[in-house]
């Protein structure tokens, strides 16, 4: 081997106070090759790309670029080692054209319009070369994740960076989207072009990557050419053991109609038509997937049957008309009417942070008699002991009913909430995004008590944008396009292709 | 992970903040020509050298737990009622009503009648920016800040006019007797030793402990103190657990307007015994310092609430028995105001950084 890596990582540590977030990582990235970081939430992957980025300061460790040894302080001087970072969550300037953004922060002087003139000359060129086709006049706030993603590709580009790190870059993407992302990095392998691609997606690293790194508890725990191994084992290596990655499951045995849409309608406070008449019926002992792209009106049709949003149309619950004006029912109402709802959003909705486990606990079904003392106060000892139950039923860790909510990790909150939900015992589970920022090993466990909670004929409505997931767990997949539903598919009868289809809004004919 | 153990949070945080506030007062009495170390002597024995001085010091305090609780159970949802003048000074109206209107037997059911009806008229004044916060989004810091001087025009037009007693005053006409509460003086009288001697603390200071508790139990064991609470620290959570915003808007914010408003028991008819204009005489704008440093939680309201109270009375003595003059008094309490409340994030954050280094370390 003559040639130096492009990047080098050595016996990188770094602690936040008693969290040992990366402990003694070495990684060996060679140039023109795609090297996979997989890992579950908290493995320490964006802390080691944060401190590649010179976000954090290691504690210990040094890093080599093209075989030189830099000292990476902030972002620009990682810039200026040529290294371009894509997060996760872009930051772009909502308001400005894809031409300005590019230029933000990259300015050749203090006079702009040169700036722009070179740069759209450069898109051009980068465009050609690498299949990154975007508008330069077209405004941020305007136009698709693809493409905002596509642009900050060309940011780092731009600033002539030879390794692009690319942070969980598939989770806003349609599956046509992501292939087309994958096409793009491919074109930059060819020229030369080092990158390193954090995921949890296991599937992701086998398409495309050339070697893989898997991280558990900030510790690499193995390094390996990717043509060499396979799903279940890398599954392993994360987990730290057997992971069943397909959901077992029972045929569903379809009871009496739970859920009744008709013909719903949403118009949001900005006048946008959010929801345009949509309809579907849930079946006792049934799972009804209901896939899509984020911000396709999956949110506020949960919002609407949650009770916290206003409607038009009918939806009857147990063959009961439901009100959708918000003036005789609110979230409350439809937990009396034995509709559980686990939220997209824990953060925002599901949990509050600052309260402690036992106060969520009860949230939402604080004013249940069981966690009255009496008229005036409620009982504290109860919700804590109720807590404790369920802790260990759902096997939260640490079962601490008194820390906050945001000193648990992913899958952690979303067993609490988990717990809270369907141990009411409820005739509809509502549940959104069941799994997001929730590692592998939590995913299994939810998957098994969403099956469990079906087998027990209970009704189950599930939203997410994770095609894996609504194929594996439903029993009927509804996909979601600009506020309308675009067809009906058996699990059986379909594949991810033929979804992605309609996720993309091209209508597959019959339904 | 917090980044402060809570006792810092709690306890070091204001130490800190009032030893920083004293220095810089020493420093302007200094460049006066007065020997700062015998003004702070002076302020501790004027304040708390004499049942006489504690009298006064509770009085003061007494205010300062009354709209200090009402800018703690606001801001438990999240709002800033900065309202508490001009409801302290409808409660006052609520007040004079009642005792002057009504002739009352006995000076309890003249405390619990003046009580309801100070609680009410604070209510009634808090009620308006509460509606226009949850039905039409008007902020309730610019809405609560206006109703104080509506509030105070209002209070001028009444007692130039319809309230008004005869002779030159612009007040009320003195309460009957029976409305009349006891004094410290009158409730710890043993035969030859007298305490408080002409102190103006009286019975409410016990109401005002009361109001303590009941803040403490309604925040952190009912129902509705947990629906607050949730829809203080995330709206979104709340509306998703079918908590109406409307509601906890209207209900938090006519707590906070009684509680406001019930501490014209204490001035108007525990102390002046008559409506004078501007009775409140800013208490309701020191309960947002003493809310602050108190952490919004009644014990440290409390606590709070008796410093203010030293000050407003040490200084009084000040400006008595020194050349320095009142102006300089009341930017000596701007001070302390100034860092504990507004400042508090000028040691917060140095403090932080000391205790993430210590824990590195």
């Amino acid at each position: 081997m003559t040639q130096a890596p492009a990047i080098e990582l050595k016996g990188i540590s770094k602690a936040f106070g008693p969290v040992q977030a990366n402990k003694d990582i070495s990684i060996r990235v060679m140039p023109g090759t795609i090297h996979g970081i997989i890992g579950e939430n908290g493995a320490g992957k964006s802390t080691l790309m944060s401190i590649l980025y010179g976000f954090y300061k290691a504690d210990a460790g040094e890093i080599f670029i093209a075989g030189e040894k830099k000292n990476i302080t902030d972002s620009q001087t990682a810039i200026a080692a040529g290294i371009g970072m894509v997060f996760q969550h872009f930051k772009l300037v909502e308001n400005f054209t894809v031409l300005e953004n590019v230029v933000l922060g990259a300015e050749d002087s203090g006079l702009l319009k040169p700036s722009l003139a070179r740069a759209r000359r450069e898109l051009k060129n980068l465009a050609e070369e690498y299949e990154l086709n975007v508008d330069p006049d077209a405004v941020i706030q305007d136009v698709g994740v693809g493409m905002q993603q596509r642009v900050e590709i060309l940011k780092a580009l731009y600033r002539k960076a030879d390794i692009l790190i690319l942070d969980e870059p598939t989770g806003v993407l349609t599956p046509a989207e992501a292939d087309h992302l994958f096409r793009i990095l491919e074109n930059l392998r060819r020229e030369g072009k080092t990158i390193i691609l954090i995921t949890h997606k296991l599937r992701e690293i086998m398409e495309i990557t050339d070697t893989v790194s898997v991280m558990r508890r900030g510790e690499m725990t193995a390094t390996v050419k990717t043509s060499e191994t396979n799903p279940a084992e890398l599954a392993e290596l994360m987990v730290g053991r057997k992971v069943l990655l397909r959901v077992d499951k029972a045929p569903a045995q379809i009871g009496r109609k739970i859920l009744e849409v008709k013909d719903l309608n949403v118009t949001d406070a900005k006048g946008v038509h959010r929801l345009k008449g949509i309809s579907f019926d849930v079946h006792a002992g049934e799972i009804l997937g209901i896939a899509g792209v984020a911000g396709n009106g999956q949110s506020e049709l949960l919002e609407v049957l949650g009770g916290y949003e206003k409607a038009t149309g009918s939806i009857k619950m147990n063959g009961e008309e439901i009100d959708l004006t918000g003036a005789k029912s609110d979230g409350q109402s439809r937990r009396a009417r034995g509709i559980a709802h686990v939220p997209e959003d824990r953060q925002r909705e599901g949990l509050i942070m600052d309260f402690h486990a036992w106060e969520n606990t009860g949230f939402g079904y604080h004013r249940d008699a069981r966690y009255q003392k009496n008229a005036l106060f409620m009982d504290n000892a109860a919700l804590k002991k109720d807590t404790e139950e369920k802790m260990a039923r759902f096997d939260v860790r640490p079962p601490d009913p008194t820390l906050a909510a945001k000193s648990f990790s992913g899958g952690n909150q979303q067993k609490i909430v988990l717990a809270r939900e369907i141990e009411r015992n409820p005739d509809l589970l509502l549940i959104g995004q069941p799994t997001r920022g929730v590692d592998i090993g939590a995913i299994e466990f939810i998957h098994q008590q969403i099956v469990a909670l079906r087998d027990q004929g209970k009704a189950i409505l599930l939203v997410s944008v994770e095609l894996e997931e609504i194929l594996s767990l439903s029993d009927r997949i509804a996909v979601m396009f600009d506020g309308k539903i675009m067809g009906e598919r058996m699990p059986q009868n379909t594949d991810e292709k033929e979804l992605g289809l309609l996720m993309a809004g091209m209508s597959g004919g019959d339904s | 992970m917090d980044v402060m153990p809570k006792w810092a949070d709690v306890i070091l945080i204001p130490v800190i903040s009032i030893i920083l506030a004293a220095i810089l007062s020493a420093l302007v009495i200094l460049a006066i020509g007065e020997n700062p170390w015998a003004a702070l002597k002076l302020m501790v024995s004027g304040a708390l050298g004499s049942t006489y001085g504690w009298g006064y010091t509770i009085y003061y305090a007494t205010n300062f737990i009354f709209t200090g609780l009402a800018v703690a159970i606001a801001a438990q949802a999240k709002m800033f009622n900065i309202g508490g003048e001009g409801q302290a000074l409808l409660g006052g109206l609520g007040v004079a009503i009642v005792c002057l209107y009504i002739p009352w037997p006995h000076w309890t059911v003249a405390l619990i009648g003046a009580a309801a009806a100070a609680a009410l008229f604070g209510a009634a004044w808090a009620a308006i920016p509460a509606f226009l916060q949850a039905k039409r989004g008007s902020h309730i810091v610019i809405t609560t800040i206006m109703f104080n001087f509506i509030a105070a025009a209002l209070l001028n037009f009444l007692l130039i006019g319809a309230l008004k007693a005869p002779g030159m005053e612009p007040a009320t006409s003195k309460f009957p007797e029976p409305a009349h509460l006891p004094s410290f003086q009158d409730m710890f009288n043993f035969g030859d030793t007298t305490f408080f001697r002409g102190a103006p603390a009286n019975v409410t200071f016990f109401v005002a402990l009361a109001a303590c508790l009941f803040v403490w139990a309604l925040v952190w064991r009912t129902r509705l103190g947990y629906e607050i609470r949730s829809f203080g620290e995330s709206e979104s959570a709340a509306k998703y657990a079918g908590i109406s915003p409307t509601k906890i808007i209207m209900v938090t914010m006519l707590i906070s307007g009684a509680l406001a408003g019930m501490m014209a028991i204490n001035n108007v008819q525990g102390e002046a015994e008559r409506l004078v204009l501007n009775a409140a005489e800013g208490a309701g704008f020191i309960g947002i310092a003493v809310a602050l440093m108190g952490r919004n939680h009644p014990f440290g309201v409390l606590l709070a609430a008796l410093l203010f109270g030293f000050l407003y009375q040490g200084g009084a003595e000040l400006a008595l028995w020194t050349s320095i003059p009142r102006e300089l008094i009341i930017v000596i309490q701007a001070l302390v105001i100034l860092f504990t409340g507004a400042l508090d994030n000028m040691v917060r954050m140095p403090l932080e950084r000391l205790f993430l280094a210590m824990r590195r370390a």
